[in-house]
């Protein structure tokens, strides 16, 4: 019998798009969607999913939980927990619209909530920390509950099956977002779980990933020591880890992690300055098990940014495009080129270097 | 007396139609199996000598020697075998502990042969270590887990000291004394050339070899022998000896026939002194004296330096490390039941102990699960043997190997595991000036270097094939690995899954 | 130009270089028929005396006394090296009472024999260098 996507790990091959908009402003989802369309044959059907930024503006200061249950005395199970850590001050279905190749959904739960201030005080935590440990707990303990986003204003949305019928499904044309992220999943084996889609997500860090990463396990073992739970086995899930570790709790910034993650061989760093060489020396020792390797193509989604990364070598194909105010990053130009004909500038990143756009000075979505 | 007589274990065949009495055999003898008859014209033996070294072998210019097993035998038992009989002969005539040297024999399951490794197809590529950069070098020491940032905003170096490999392998400690001054030369100039390091072991650091400080690791064993505050500030890095794998739980005896001059002095002690570490450390008597040795001597070195804690692998070995872990040492060292001795009381080599796959694999997820493995390095040995060995052991978790039998299999030991009667024909396991001379250091240090190398291009190549193009990729990387004919029980306690799973 | 050089640090007086000395200037493809129940004369020779021992062999001096004494012109320098015509020699033994090394003898030939590098016999690399098992003995330029 084929094993559900944690219990087993699966290689697969995929397709990444993002739009972000440095001027804040928000674009429905249909662009995204019409981009990672293009890429039709990168995926298999198995698996496709979009983040976007910006998209609850109404309510911003809350987390929003994006929930999908396989049953509904998990879903009792969750919420009930749910309810002991957090004021949740709207609940809902997510509504989506019936799609003839989106098939076997589970149950689709949306929930703004911000954490109950008692509890919050009691686990001596800071808020962020206390959401993220509550999200790992329902997934690693709660059999078929299983929380996919949990950022402010943000939100993921994904299924089993190719993503411009996963974004169709989603009725993401009525979601306004300064920053989109696309994934399109080539899966080797058949789960058709849709928890393994992507993004994959924590707080408000989403990750897309194209790539098989060889580095996994040694990755895996190190980020568990840290209360993360890697359940489905997932490059993405283990990278979305590390870059939570990284930034969020131990304060590098996304440059940094980019040179913990993507490290440059020693060769490259021995070629710098004698001040930048002893900032990545330090970089890659006292992260050395964070270094991930293999093949990759990332972009990282963020309050108020996006990164993109290749691994170090570069094996796996990622364009940027520039248009105005407007960055496209994809796995092909072709995804760009369909949204955005006459771009400005078209570049490859080299393997390694990271690509970090952020909302401009006053932009109209950024901040809280 | 007849009761005591044991039959030769080997025989020495001399093909008569080869042999041209050229005598090498006879000079390089120093158990004197080999004579030439003068009466007879011809080389005679005496195999009752022999120890199976292979000295005379590899020397003869015409291949006229070979040593074989005797097919003397007693009568067939499956419970009492010829060697156990044996053995209760020798006892029951001498009354004393029978004594052996290297690792243990026996034949116990040797995990690494039942672990196998991956490779990359076609969903991520292999990648070519001749193309492309193939990472190996590794850093040992614990790692900060927390950043800080200077005024500018700049990241500090918080780093402990650290240990720089420019391969993830070590040689491991062997004293002065146990070894020859030739093999500490070797091991050295080895070292430096590698860009890693050699371990004195407990006999203190002669004279001439301070040059290679940057490149030695000082021991500091239970006996302290040659222990003096700029023998502890001439290594990169301090090791403190618990235990050894090939006899936990006991000291060591250097017997006073072994103690000329130079040792006299490089150990401190008087000449023809028999030189005796204690079974513990007379100071160390729990964790918590450990951990005041480990800021002792991190105290007299300025906080310049890592400090090892080295543990043969005994039964609850994970809690010790996690022991070790939190006393303030940078890097664990543990040494399996099969890591090698220049003497060791038989039945402790041969019974004490336990495989260091299944205790590197045990400590390694014990620190993960208290989460401070990255407190501290982990360092393994005790019969690592080949670079698939290596890169077992490093995916299992180890973040670099100690060898110390290999190394000196590459100075030419040929394993006769007779060191403990200082008659080394290799030059190696012997004080006697005519026998050390024969380890030449020009010779000895190439081959290291050699074999070193050797596995380091074998271990990108086999990293290249996962798709691994770093090290640090590969520690701790059990999913690269399978077990093949393991219990349950077994890839439980390794971490790692069947083959075809 | 390359010479055979002698540590005697490293020498084990195993006596090794002379039956390889002996093997590569006889002619023969194999060892044991060279040398099986023969009396070896070779050109290099082990001296020992307590603890130490060296191999002896010619050191191709630049002035080199045997080729000034030589009578019939058999001993000639040819690129460094000095070199002995069989042929040429008649066997008057001059250049064996001057050589300060003793590093001729007499050939069981008749003629006197040197080493000459193995240069005239085919075995490469001066067979003694190749069969010291310790590199006591080596062939290079100092």
């Amino acid at each position: 019998m084929l094993q559900k996507e944690g219990r087993v790990r699966i290689p697969s091959g995929c397709a990444i798009s993002g739009i972000f908009q440095k001027d804040g402003s928000r674009i429905d989802g249909s662009h995204i969607i019409t981009s990672i369309a293009t890429m039709h044959d990168r995926s298999n059907g198995l698996g496709g999913g979009f983040a976007g930024y910006g998209i609850y503006p109404e309510y911003k200061d809350f987390y929003a939980f994006h929930v999908f249950y396989d049953s509904q005395s998990a879903r009792d199970g969750c919420e009930a927990f749910l309810e002991r850590h957090f004021d949740i001050v709207n609940l809902s279905k997510i509504p989506v619209r019936r799609h003839p190749r989106i098939t076997d959904e589970p149950m689709i739960w949306r929930y703004f909530v911000a954490p109950l201030p008692t509890k919050l005080e009691a686990s001596q935590l800071d808020e962020r920390e206390f959401v993220a440990r509550c999200v790992i707990r329902v997934n690693d303990q709660f059999d078929g509950a299983y929380i996919f986003s949990s950022g402010k204003n943000m939100g993921v949305f994904k299924a089993s099956g190719f993503p411009e019928d996963v974004g169709e499904y989603y009725r993401l044309e009525e979601y306004r977002a300064y920053s989109w992220t696309a994934h399109g999943r080539y899966p080797t084996n058949t789960p058709g779980w849709w928890g393994g889609a992507h993004p994959f997500a924590l707080l408000d860090t989403t990750v897309v990933h194209n790539g098989e990463i060889s580095s996994y396990d040694a990755n895996r073992r190190f980020i568990e020591m840290f209360g993360y739970r890697c359940n489905l086995l997932t490059d993405t899930e283990v990278i979305t880890y590390i870059i939570d570790y990284l930034g969020r709790r131990l304060g590098l910034t996304l440059e940094e992690i980019s040179h913990v993650i993507a490290a440059p061989f020693w060769s490259t760093i021995e070629a710098r300055p004698p001040k930048e060489r002893e900032t990545l020396t330090y970089l890659r020792n006292a992260f050395a098990s964070l270094c991930v390797t293999g093949p990759f193509s990332i972009l990282v989604g963020y309050e108020g940014g996006l990164m993109a990364l290749n691994d170090r070598l570069k094996l796996r194909s990622m364009v940027v495009g520039e248009k105005g105010s407007t960055v496209y990053i994809a796995s092909e130009e072709c995804a760009i080129r369909v949204v955005e004909p006459a771009l400005d500038r078209l570049w490859a990143p080299r393997g390694g270097e990271a690509v970090i756009v952020n909302l401009q000075e006053g932009g109209a979505s950024h901040g809280d | 007396m007849a009761i005591d007589f044991l039959y030769p274990q080997y025989e020495v065949v001399r093909n008569p139609d080869r042999c041209i009495t050229c005598r090498a055999c006879e000079r390089q003898c120093a158990n004197l199996v080999h004579q030439y008859d003068v009466d007879f014209g011809h080389m005679v033996s005496d195999e009752s000598k022999c120890v199976c070294c292979h000295r005379c072998v590899s020397l003869c210019p015409t291949r006229a020697l070979k040593i074989v097993k005797t097919d003397h035998t007693f009568k067939e038992n499956a419970n009492w075998t010829g060697k156990a009989i044996s053995e209760v002969y020798r006892q029951a005539g001498s009354g004393g502990v029978l004594l052996s040297s290297m690792g243990n024999p026996e034949p116990f399951p040797i995990y690494w042969d039942k672990i196998l490794i991956n490779a990359s197809q076609v969903t991520n590529p292999p990648i070519d270590p001749l193309r492309e950069p193939m990472e190996t070098r590794t850093f040992l020491g614990k790692k900060p887990g927390r950043i800080e940032r200077d005024a500018d905003g700049n990241l500090v170096n918080n780093l402990s000291p650290q240990l720089q490999l420019n391969v993830p392998v070590m040689f491991s400690a062997m004293s002065y004394g146990s070894i020859s001054y030739n093999a500490h030369a070797s091991l050295a100039r080895a070292a430096v050339e590698l860009g890693t390091y050699y371990n004195t072991g407990e006999g203190g650091l002669h004279q001439d070899f301070y040059q290679y400080g940057d490149h030695t690791i000082v021991q500091v064993a239970s006996g302290r022998f040659g222990v003096f505050k700029e023998y502890l500030e001439a290594g990169a890095a301090i090791e403190i000896k618990m235990g050894q794998g090939a006899k936990p739980g006991i000291g060591g005896h250097l017997p006073g026939l072994k103690v000329g001059p130079d040792i006299s002095r490089t150990r401190m002690i008087p000449e023809g002194a028999d030189a005796i570490s204690p079974a513990p450390h007379h100071d160390i008597y729990s964790i918590e004296d450990l951990r005041q040795l480990v800021f002792s001597l991190k105290e007299a070195t300025g906080y310049k330096k890592p400090v090892i804690v080295k543990i043969a692998a005994v039964h609850n070995v994970a809690a010790i490390a996690s022991g070790i872990a939190r006393s303030g040492a940078d890097i664990i060292a543990i040494d399996g039941y099969r890591g090698g001795t220049g003497a060791a009381p038989t039945r402790i080599r041969d019974n004490v102990g336990i495989p260091i796959e299944l205790a590197l694999a045990a400590v390694d997820q014990r620190l993960r699960d208290e989460g401070i493995r990255d407190q501290v390095s982990v360092v393994i040995g005790g019969s690592v043997r080949n670079s698939a060995d290596l890169l077992k052991a490093i995916a299992l978790g180890a973040d670099a190997v100690y060898i110390a039998t290999s190394a000196l299999l590459a100075l030419g030991c040929h394993l006769c595991r007779t060191c403990q009667s200082g008659k080394c024909n290799w030059g190696i396991a012997t004080q006697r000036p005519e026998l050390v001379k024969r380890l030449n250091p020009d010779i000895g240090c190439k081959r290291l270097v050699n074999l070193v190398t050797a596995w380091d291009h074998e271990l990108k190549e086999m990293m290249g094939g996962m798709g691994i193009n770093s090290i640090e990729a590969l520690r701790g990387n059990r999913l690269m690995l399978r077990g093949i004919g393991l219990t349950q029980k077994e890839l439980d306690i390794l971490g790692i899954r069947h083959a075809g799973e | 130009m390359k010479r055979v050089y002698v540590n005697e640090k490293w020498c084990l007086g195993c006596h090794l270089c002379e039956y390889y000395c002996a093997f590569a200037n006889s002619g023969k493809s194999d060892m044991v028929k060279a040398l099986k129940d023969r009396k070896i004369a070779p050109r290099i020779k082990i001296e020992e005396r307590d603890n130490i021992s060296f191999a002896v062999s010619c050191r191709h001096c630049e002035e080199p006394l045997c080729v000034k004494g030589c009578i019939s012109g058999a001993l000639t320098i040819q690129d460094g090296a000095v070199h002995i015509d069989p042929d040429r020699c008649v066997g008057c033994c001059t250049c064996i009472l001057s050589c300060p090394y003793g590093a001729l003898s007499h050939s069981e030939q008749g003629a006197v024999q040197k080493c000459e590098l193995c240069q005239k016999n085919g075995a490469g690399e001066p067979m003694c260098v190749q069969g010291c098992p310790n590199k006591a003995i080596v062939y290079e330029e100092r």
